[in-house]
């Protein structure tokens, strides 16, 4: 195969990395229940935390809150705190009514929270015991989403190593994709992959309980999000292989991700050609559209949603953008090294954040466009930098062939806008 | 444990954020785990401000537990005041920090930072936003301001607008106009705008307009006892109300100049003919208790509605909220629980809801006409055009406001002349109702069966009653909008009579015993 794309300008995985603390304007891993739930119909998603938890989700998951969503919070009240004994029967009350309540559900995540951590509620023994008294209609999971140990889509990672362990154990030879997809991406995937006759494909997390993939030591698995860390050291532990690769993002991207999985499964050169040629030209196409107003400008981003490293390759390789500075929350070096390696040399690489600091770097670099929180989007585009928010990146479907196209939009469309408005400056 | 998924309020460190935000000058040092910075964007987004809120968070971790969460308060108490050069601090902590018992009040204290600084106590497991404010506010008074002479011309500081309140920003602008036509300047408008140079100097009034007792209330009381200035009681919205406010402000200060009404338009507006449809229309009001008790004075007084149930998500305001409910013929709900609030909706069946973001998607659920009058709110309720609901502006605003939602006057005789025409059929909707998505408009099954409540209603639209097929037929003929009304009257009046079986004549009888 030599559909791997080549490392250009020597790369970034030999570049010093900023790393720093501070004040982070980021969100927790509780945040990932909003997208989740919507994957996992069968599952429920039970922060035990605070009413800061509560009011995040009601920011976070907007008018969604009103459309029965399938997760909530167990608010904890000052009794809770008062003796630990009682928090569990607490606990397993508000269960019970929930589960009575919604008979539909058939896995219940426990989701830790800062003040849970804190405290020291012991969420994993409680999965148990719910586990037990619910089985065999619901299996109770544990995970922690809290803010002092998860950032934003980690919370993500943090619930499919939950699930890990708890797999059916196999000794196929199968593909287990790993990474929550929106449905139409994840057709288009497995789509494509059955074309090429690689099979039988398992995904993480599956759309419901039943369809669980199982695992085992011939297990080979590609992650499709970059965030997937202790997903990826737990399926290592169940003695499953990871396929290395770029993530789909973009034309090249796409490519190379669906290249190491070919290779691995034998595809030969003409039947992967015969299924990727058509989409390929396709997503060339699309991107060049939005490539006019990108081409030789300058991005900054802000730490978020570790997607920064593989969207400023696509941006850099693909769109003729200049990356200035590439923050990532976290930097993994085997999931991140290929995505390194095809970055071109230039941008400064930092990890973590100490956010008034960042934002005298923006200001100094003036960077024609910026990736950033919402927190931060607003005032930065009062100071007169184009900004493009960061959490859209994740809610709408950007990977693959056939998004490649609008993945590159909504980078474009910020820039476009600000050209198009004739206003006095903002108040 | 409390299960809940929509919260009415945040916690109370979101109500001192509130302040802050609301000033300049002043700045939030916050304990607070990474992420608790979300409440940011509800500044940035919701408010649309160009500035990122006044607050440092210090963003401790898990690897920081057990070692240094103090020593990182400290850095950002010294990082803030070098970069941001305030007035003065506020310092506090989170749900979180509030667990581990770093002392950030203790800790600022004794960092002699050179400016102010003012410790806050908000128990996060206990109270909630508006209490959080409230609190907050009334310490940074309570620290900055300082005994005075009052000033030369009678003056009157405005307390209690804050950042995400709804409609704050006009209804100061609003009433700033009203009191300088009664011939009164205002000297500090506080937290909103003001910095804490202003705070100090706020005793030189002679007396404080209170606009949102939920978040000024206690500055207010304070400001009376400490600095003896009174302060007011009426809450300017609605005409009468207005009415009652200037009436206050005059004899507090002797002046006698009456305000301008010329661009005060409705009261001729709900006196005019096409207002009559409104007449008796059974509105349900759920909010804070201040709007929610302002906007059933005006339902009931000035637009002519019924009041049909009344209620406030915030507990301190519990009990002027039962004592004006019962001087309404009606019982009040308090509780910050939105399926509470959703039976209570579906229950009472009324023509129309006032109150927050969330009961705009109840009734969007059951629909039911909505006009937002309370926070929560969204990004839509800050408008960019003037939209006070305070003083006689806020009058005309609340007539529109409060009429849009409903079917004109006109249109609902048209639609009532032509309900067998093929356009008006039963599932055809009116175009303002999102029309399709809509559900029957009374559900075929009883309510939920936790609201057994010793409720007269309740048990009476509970009881066996039979619709014979010729009844049926003829309710099919009443306008959906009204049909709901119309199905429940007669059910309760069934079981009044004791009849088990409702049939045409049983619906007339019905229709003339609740005729008015």
């Amino acid at each position: 195969m030599t559909h791997s794309p080549t490392p250009s300008a020597g790369g970034c995985r030999s570049t010093p990395v900023l790393k720093e603390r501070g004040q982070r304007e980021v969100f927790c891993g509780l945040t990932g229940i909003v997208w989740l739930h919507r994957k996992m119909q069968d599952a429920f998603f039970l922060v035990v935390g605070s009413r800061t938890c509560a009011h995040l989700l009601q920011s976070a998951a907007g008018v969604m809150i009103f459309a029965e969503p399938r997760f909530g919070t167990a608010i904890l009240e000052e009794q809770d705190l008062a003796g630990m004994a009682d928090a569990n029967a607490e606990l397993d009350r508000e269960v019970e009514r929930l589960l009575a309540r919604r008979p539909d559900i058939r896995q219940l995540f426990l989701v830790g929270s800062c003040p849970s951590e804190v405290i020291k509620l012991d969420l994993a023994r409680a999965s148990e015991r719910l586990s037990q008294r619910f089985a065999p209609r619901v299996r109770v999971l544990n995970y922690s989403g809290s803010g002092i140990e998860t950032t934003f889509t980690e919370g993500e990672d943090a619930c499919l190593a939950s699930m890990v362990p708890v797999l059916p154990q196999t000794d196929a030879r199968e593909l287990l994709v790993v990474g929550a997809l929106p449905d139409v991406v994840e057709d288009q995937m497995v789509g494509m992959l059955e074309a090429m006759g690689v099979g039988p494909i398992g995904l993480l997390p599956s759309r419901k309980i039943g369809d669980e993939t199982a695992i085992g030591p011939n297990t080979v698995y590609a992650l499709a999000q970059p965030f997937l860390a202790e997903t990826h050291a737990a399926l290592g532990r169940r003695g499953a292989r990871h396929l290395p690769a770029p993530f789909p993002f973009g034309e090249e991207g796409t490519t190379a991700w669906l290249a190491a999985i070919a290779e691995e499964f034998g595809v030969s050169r003409e039947v992967f050609d015969a299924v990727t040629e058509a989409p390929r030209a396709r997503a060339r196409k699309a991107v060049a559209a939005a490539t006019e107003t990108l081409s030789g400008k300058s991005v900054f981003f802000f730490p978020d949603s570790q997607l920064e490293i593989p969207l400023a390759r696509f941006l850099t390789r693909e769109c003729g953008m200049t990356a200035v500075e590439v923050g990532s929350p976290y930097i993994h070096e085997a999931i991140m090294g290929p995505e390194l390696d095809l970055l071109p040399n230039g941008p400064r690489i930092a990890e973590g954040q100490d956010v008034d600091k960042q934002l005298d770097r923006a200001r100094a670099d003036r960077p024609d466009l910026t990736i950033c929180g919402l927190g931060l989007a607003n005032p930065l585009e009062a100071e007169g930098l184009t900004t493009k928010w960061a959490i859209e990146l994740v809610f709408t479907p950007v990977h693959f062939y056939e998004q490649a196209g609008d993945l590159a939009a909504l980078f474009a469309r910020p820039m476009r806008r600000k050209a198009a408005l004739r206003l006095e400056a903002a108040e | 444990m409390k299960l809940s998924v929509w919260t009415y309020e945040g916690p109370p460190h979101v109500g001192a954020m509130r302040v802050a935000t609301a000033m300049t000058g002043l700045h939030y040092v916050l304990h607070a785990p990474q992420g608790d910075t979300y409440a940011d964007l509800l500044f940035t987004m919701i408010e649309r401000r160009n500035h990122r809120p006044p607050v440092s968070y210090t963003t401790f971790q898990a690897r920081d537990l057990g070692a240094d969460t103090a020593g990182l308060f400290k850095t950002a108490c010294t990082d803030a005041v070098a970069r941001f050069n305030p007035q003065a601090i506020i310092v506090g902590a989170s749900c979180t920090a509030e667990l581990i018992q770093d002392d950030p009040g203790g800790m600022a204290e004794t960092m002699d930072l050179g400016i102010p600084v003012i410790p806050l106590e908000l128990p996060s497991y206990q109270r909630k936003e508006c209490f959080g404010a409230d609190e907050t506010f009334y310490q940074v008074v309570k620290a900055l301001s300082a005994p005075q002479d009052r000033t030369p011309r009678i003056t009157a500081n405005i307390l209690g607008g804050t950042a995400l309140g709804f409609r704050h920003r006009d209804d100061i602008r609003e009433i700033t106009g009203l009191l300088a036509d009664l011939g009164i300047e205002v000297n500090v408008c506080a937290p909103l705008g003001a910095t804490p140079a202003d705070i100090a100097r706020m005793p030189a009034a002679h007396f404080n307009v209170l606009l949102y007792p939920e978040t000024g209330e206690t500055a207010a009381r304070y400001l009376e006892r400490d600095h003896g200035q009174p302060y007011t009681r009426a809450i300017p919205i609605g005409v009468g109300a207005t009415r009652d406010f200037i009436a206050e402000v005059q004899k507090i200060t002797g002046l006698t100049t009456q305000p301008d009404t010329s661009a005060l338009r409705m009261p001729w507006w709900s006196s005019s003919v096409d207002s009559t449809y409104l007449t008796g229309k059974r509105v349900f009001l759920f909010g804070d208790a201040t709007h929610v008790m302002a906007m059933a004075r005006v339902a009931r007084d000035e637009m002519g509605f019924e009041v049909a149930g009344m209620g406030c998500y915030n507990r301190e305001f519990a009990r002027p909220m039962r004592a004006m409910a019962k001087d309404y013929g009606v019982e009040a709900l308090i509780s910050d629980d939105y399926l509470e609030v959703e039976q209570t909706i579906e229950r009472l069946a009324p023509e129309m809801i006032l109150g927050t973001q969330m009961e705009r998607h109840i009734g969007k659920r059951l629909g039911i006409p909505c006009a937002v009058i309370s926070s929560p709110v969204h990004v839509q309720d800050f408008p960019a055009r003037y939209s006070p609901v305070m003083g006689f502006e806020g009058a005309n605003v609340l007539f529109d406001t409060l009429v849009h939602p409903l079917v004109m006057g006109l249109e609902e005789h048209l639609l009532a002349m032509f309900r067998e025409d093929f356009e008006f059929h039963d599932d055809a909707g009116a175009s303002h109702h999102g029309g399709h998505a809509r559900r029957p408009a009374a559900p075929e099954t009883p309510a939920e069966p936790a609201a057994q409540e010793a409720d007269t209603a309740q048990r009476e639209s509970t009881v066996e009653v039979v619709w014979l097929p010729a009844a049926e037929k003829e309710l099919k003929k009443i306008p959906f909008f009204v049909r709901g009304k119309a199905k429940r009257n007669t059910e309760s009046f069934a079981a009044q009579k004791g009849v088990q079986e409702i049939s045409v004549d049983t619906l007339y009888e019905a229709k003339a015993h609740y005729a008015r």
